[in-house]
């Protein structure tokens, strides 16, 4: 009779190692914030109410929500923009640090790992939080949204895009350096082509994770649509602020769509 | 006076294997040269010394009697300008054009500026074409390189060094992914060009039948060092078995038609 090889035990304790310490860290964590799901059903009731007022009265619902649509335009149209703007100069901003921070194109390792360095400080910073340091420094509006948003998208894109670039087909890189092309013309001829397509892929991305990100920083001051909102909720006008959740959740569904769509298209 | 000096190179890589332990060659304008040895011999190393893609530890190589190893920045990408190579695996930018892909090898000559716009020179886009039509695909011009066959591919790759005008070429097992009829076909229009635009050219091989067939010159290459150096009329079945340290194999060292 034949033996049939058992895998080297290693493999297997690694394996139990891992569920062990996840399984204790969530233990952990549970009793650390008192989760406790019974509330979700005490509190149901609570719920309900909440939600009842969202929503206007099948008779009223007519005057009440036609009468706040329009107002809700313009603030909308500037959660976009913000959105918009922020992933248009953080991509313009991330280009340069993509190149300089990924090892097959970076000019050297000092500027490299300073590139790198400034990044990790970037990510480390939430968009909530950006925005709430500059509300204060600069103005309520959408100016320091859009700035939050810029450094957020920037964290983003140019860590994603790094891991991108070091995972080119080296086989152009050599081929144009043996040609005697210079830094530059070697990226935009060997190393751009063949991260285009993913690159675009997740700039879109980044712009459907800015729209959300653009209206909960609107909360903090920071303009459109989430400051109406915060403004609603701090009037206890639940009508107003049932509305404008709908209508954050059709746009946002509506985008998303457009944006899943364009990438798949792109790869 | 010969084209390309090889001095006592040798090359340590940073996991300390030698790939290199001493070579010494001396390569005359013109001069078709084929390297064979089995893989690991050293034949990539020392062919990418040439261009200073891979650095010497010790020795140097000169081409033109410039010292390429000692040279660094522009010096150097000047140099590389002259010097054209193709390599096993194409290295073609995929999902560019093959026109661009041509040009690209146009970069070392042109301003910066210039390449990374695209603005190349009307006569340098003319001359991208001739080059393709040179190596009998003048019509790919404007298909993705990814649409081309493995040969097909091979000959953007000539195109692409024809571009650089060069005196030198490279290439660095050139057939090895092509079928035996296309491999013919590369090689003899590799002969070709270099005996027309009398580039001297180096390339590396693992079928002896292909090396007797095309080489001026046979060198050969085991464990990082010359261990043969003759015509293809010397390089006997005996000669191809001290280099390969090993009994010839029909299937393995023949490329036949």
């Amino acid at each position: 009779m034949t033996t049939i090889p058992t895998p080297p035990l290693t493999g297997r304790l690694k394996g139990l190692l891992a569920l062990v310490i996840v399984g204790a860290l969530v233990a952990l964590a549970y009793r650390q914030t008192s989760f406790d799901l019974q509330a979700l059903f005490t509190g149901a009731a609570d719920f309900w109410r909440f939600f009842g007022r969202l929503v206007p009265p099948l008779s009223e619902m007519g005057t009440n929500w036609g009468a706040y649509l329009p107002q809700l335009v313009s603030p909308l149209i500037e959660t976009l923009q913000i959105a918009y703007v922020g992933t248009f100069f953080g991509t313009l901003l991330a280009l340069p640090l993509i190149f300089l921070s990924s090892a097959n194109t970076s000019s050297d390792p000092v500027t490299m790992w300073i590139a790198r360095t400034l990044l990790t400080i970037l990510r480390s910073i939430p968009d909530l939080l950006w925005a709430a340091m500059l509300v204060p420094i600069l103005v309520v509006g959408p100016l320091p949204g859009a700035i939050a948003l810029t450094l957020f998208s920037l964290g983003i894109l140019a860590k994603l895009g790094s891991e991108t670039v070091e995972s080119v087909d080296p086989g152009p890189i050599e081929a144009l350096r043996a040609a005697g092309a210079g830094r530059v013309a070697t990226i935009v001829y060997a190393v751009i082509p063949q991260i285009a397509a993913t690159m675009v892929s997740y700039i879109l991305y980044v712009f459907e994770i800015n729209v959300r990100a653009s209206v909960i920083i609107g909360l903090v001051g920071a303009g459109g649509i989430g400051f109406t909102l915060q403004t609603r909720l701090n009037f206890f006008d639940y009508t107003g602020v049932g509305l404008i959740i709908l209508v954050i959740f059709v746009v946002v569904l509506i985008i998303d769509s457009i944006s899943v769509w364009a990438r798949s298209k792109l790869i | 006076m010969s084209h390309i000096e090889f001095r006592d190179v040798e090359v340590t890589y940073k996991t300390g294997l030698k790939a290199l332990k001493g070579v010494s060659l001396s390569i005359p304008r013109g001069q078709f040269v084929v390297v064979v040895g089995l893989s690991g011999a050293g034949k990539s190393t020392l062919i990418r010394t040439v261009n200073n893609l891979v650095v010497p530890s010790a020795g140097s190589v000169l081409v033109e009697e410039t010292n390429v190893t000692e040279s660094r920045g522009r010096k150097l990408r000047r140099i590389r300008s002259d010097i054209g190579m193709i390599f096993q695996t194409f290295n073609l930018v995929k999902r560019s054009g093959v026109l661009r892909n041509v040009l690209a090898g146009r970069l070392g000559d042109v301003p910066a500026w210039r390449g990374v716009l695209g603005a190349f020179p009307r006569a340098d886009i003319a001359y991208a074409h001739e080059c393709l039509a040179r190596v009998g695909i003048p019509e790919k011009a404007f298909v993705r390189a990814d649409a081309l066959s493995g040969g097909q591919q091979q000959r953007v790759g000539i195109a692409r060094a024809l571009a650089q005008k060069p005196s030198v070429m490279l290439a660095d097992e050139p057939v090895a992914s092509l079928d035996p009829p296309t491999s013919h076909s590369v090689m003899s229009d590799l002969k070709r060009i270099a005996r027309e635009d009398g580039i001297t050219t180096i390339v590396n091989l693992h079928f002896i039948d292909m090396a007797r067939e095309y080489a001026d010159r046979i060198v050969g290459m085991r464990d990082g060092l010359v261990v043969f150096d003759g015509t293809p009329s010397e390089a006997t079945d005996k000669a191809f078995e001290d280099i390969y340290g090993r009994p010839i194999d029909r299937e393995k060292d023949m490329r036949g038609t």
